[in-house]
């Protein structure tokens, strides 16, 4: 049985002109202990797919359609009582902004005791220094204030919080982009260490491609708010089906050759008033006619391996 | 920590010197010398009798401003050391501290709990304002309470007084107890003392209540678009929760900033009230002291102002780092 189940998630923020549908039915499947990478550029949609799976989505944004199964359990239709007993007991969030994200007036002592007091669970001096530890931290850290920590140190400790309540998924949405690059391997090692002991699911949010490679058993590309290719991390780096993840994997910069810079031409298309057909269509160097009216469903390529496009 | 607690002490210390400096010399900057002044005015009102040079030599050798400037400074340092003000020039020669404290306790009394009755009052209707759960009344009621904000408190003062001292009379409109009662330690002198100071004291609530509001409402707005607010709702924690440890307690640094700057404002604060109601406060007394040129009442009066804010910044100080872990580290 899958760990988290997604299905047709879609996510929209009300604007003045209208709403912009920010994620637009995406869905995948998690088995336990697998780890997903979700890739994509600024404003596909990754972070948002991610907090929403916890339903964090502030307003104006708002979870308008889509199932998140936990265990059988639907997060999208959970009343709010049982939407916070589900929180950090069920899925817990490692979140972005490592620096800001530790209450500064608490000690990390503080912030492990409210999380158990809120779940009811078992606390405790010892029960803080074991998490401490397994995240690679000195048990001394709880009495530190975040300010105290250094920025891998916080992270670190979020992961402690993010695991502290043993969850069958954790969502980290780009967890380490405030660290520098040994840092953030050093944590994303952490991150992995941690979840094969748990055993639990991760959904992965970055767009550091090569991170990715190393970190996620799958990856999901997204554009402009919905999943365009989902496959094996081999599959997709060695034969990407979809026109844009290719391009999205030729534009990495490699160490051999000193050329060019490949990008994207082009602008992702407006979320308010989305093309009729594929969006990436504009874009796209092998549109067909019919990419600019239909859009595309859903094809199965192969195991795990899955598809929106017309021509792929 | 010892070393910032004396940090923040010895810097107290420097603004009172400096306080003390600037006191001093600006009233002898001045032009006319306030001996001359008040003995004109006395013989004006045909008080005078004598020679007018041998009385002011010997009030000004009284006053000892007959010693040359260094030893007038330094003995102006011992003696405000000692909380000696100097004494009333106009009436002389009652000692300024004696006209001081007796202003003070009215002061304190009526601005001090006014300010923290609209200071809690305040921050706790801007939270729930800010806060998106809250019951939507609140947001209905910041309306009239930004409109009284923007009233000045002595305009407010005026309109209660004629609302529910005149029009519908219900409470005094002037002193701070009954006129001609002897006061005593009992209940019925601090109902008659307390009467007196509702009006005066929800003039200044009502004009103040909302820039606490706004000020707090803009902060937890703030607050809540941190990432630490989103964590704790990942946690799971309960609303009520995340809404005191969370945003309330981060919301709540700069509002205490702000108390203890007005609570150390509060002697000269509100000058007005105490005046449109005769109220027998520090203020009151400033401004019959001003209107007689009485320079060492308002030297003394504004010696204290200086010392109130140097305190109350070194109380804050010294709290602060008990709400604010990062403070005492250095910081902030």
């Amino acid at each position: 049985m899958s760990a988290l189940s997604v299905r047709h998630l879609t996510v929209e923020f009300a604007t003045r002109a209208g709403a912009a549908r920010a994620v637009n039915d995406v869905s995948f499947d998690l088995e336990p202990g697998e780890r997903l990478g979700l890739v994509g550029e600024s404003g596909s949609g990754k972070t948002t797919t991610a907090l929403s799976l916890l339903r964090l989505i502030r307003p104006p944004g708002r979870l308008v359609a889509g199932e998140i199964l936990i265990a059988g359990q639907d997060i999208a239709a959970a009343g709010p009582e049982a939407l916070r007993r589900m929180r950090a007991a069920r899925i817990a969030l490692v979140p972005q902004g490592a620096m800001n994200a530790l209450n500064p007036v608490l000690t990390c002592a503080a912030q492990f005791e409210d999380l158990f007091a809120a779940h009811n669970a078992q606390g405790g001096r010892a029960r803080i220094a074991a998490l401490l530890t397994s995240v690679g931290l000195d048990p001394a850290v709880a009495d530190r204030y975040p300010h105290q920590l250094s920025g891998g140190m916080k992270q670190r400790v979020c992961i402690a919080l993010a695991i502290a309540l043993r969850p069958a998924v954790i969502v980290a949405d780009e967890p380490t982009s405030a660290l520098d690059v040994i840092v953030q391997k050093q944590v994303l090692k952490t991150l992995i260490a941690v979840q094969r002991d748990l055993g639990a699911a991760v959904v992965l949010v970055g767009h550091d491609m090569g991170l990715m490679a190393q970190f996620a058993h799958r990856i999901g590309v997204m554009y402009a708010g919905r999943l365009v290719e989902l496959g094996p991390v081999r599959e997709i780096f060695a034969d990407p089906r979809h026109p844009y993840t290719r391009m999205l994997i030729d534009s990495l910069p490699g160490f051999c050759e000193r050329g060019v810079f490949k990008g994207i031409p082009g602008l992702p298309p407006s979320l308010l008033s989305p093309p009729p057909g594929c969006p990436f269509a504009p874009r796209c160097p092998r549109a067909e006619p019919r990419c600019a009216v239909e859009v595309p469903e859903t094809r199965v390529l192969g195991p795990g391996h899955e598809v929106r496009c017309h021509v792929a | 920590m010892l070393a910032y607690i004396l940090r923040r002490i010895g810097m107290a210390a420097l603004v009172m010197f400096v306080a003390l400096s600037v006191n001093f010399s600006i009233p002898r900057l001045m032009p006319g010398d306030p001996v001359e002044q008040v003995l004109a005015a006395a013989s004006a009102a045909g008080g005078q009798s004598g020679n007018m040079a041998d009385t002011a030599r010997v009030m000004r050798a009284r006053l000892g401003l007959d010693q040359p400037m260094w030893r007038q400074y330094l003995s102006y340092l011992g003696n405000s050391a000692r909380l000696d003000l100097g004494v009333s020039v106009a009436s002389y020669p009652q000692p300024v501290s004696e006209i001081v404290l007796a202003g003070l306790p009215w002061t304190v009394g009526l601005l001090g709990t006014a300010t923290l009755i609209s200071f809690v009052l305040g921050t706790v209707l801007g939270a729930l304002m800010a806060w998106p759960k809250a019951p939507r009344v609140l947001k209905v009621l910041a309306v009239p309470v930004v409109v009284l904000s923007a009233i000045p408190y002595f305009i407010l003062g005026l309109v209660l007084m004629a609302l529910l001292g005149i029009a519908w009379p219900v409470l005094p409109v002037a002193g701070g107890y009954p006129f001609g009662v002897v006061l005593n330690p009992d209940i019925a002198s601090a109902l008659a003392i307390a009467r007196h100071a509702v009006l005066p004291g929800l003039s200044i609530v009502l004009a103040s209540l909302g820039t606490w509001a706004v000020a707090m409402r803009g902060m937890v707005v703030g607050v809540l678009g941190e990432d630490y607010i989103m964590l704790a709702e990942a946690k799971g924690l309960s609303e009520r929760r995340i809404f005191l440890a969370y945003g309330l307690r981060n919301a709540l640094l700069p509002q205490f900033t702000a108390l203890a700057l007005r609570l150390g404002l509060l002697v000269s604060g509100a000058i007005l009230v105490e005046v449109i109601f005769a109220y027998p406060g520090i203020g009151y007394r400033l401004y019959v002291a001003i209107g007689q040129k009485d320079v060492f009442v308002v030297q003394g009066i504004v010696l204290l102002l200086s010392a109130a804010i140097a305190g109350a910044m070194l109380v804050l100080d010294l709290l602060y780092p008990l709400i604010d872990p990062r403070v005492a580290a250095g910081h902030a």
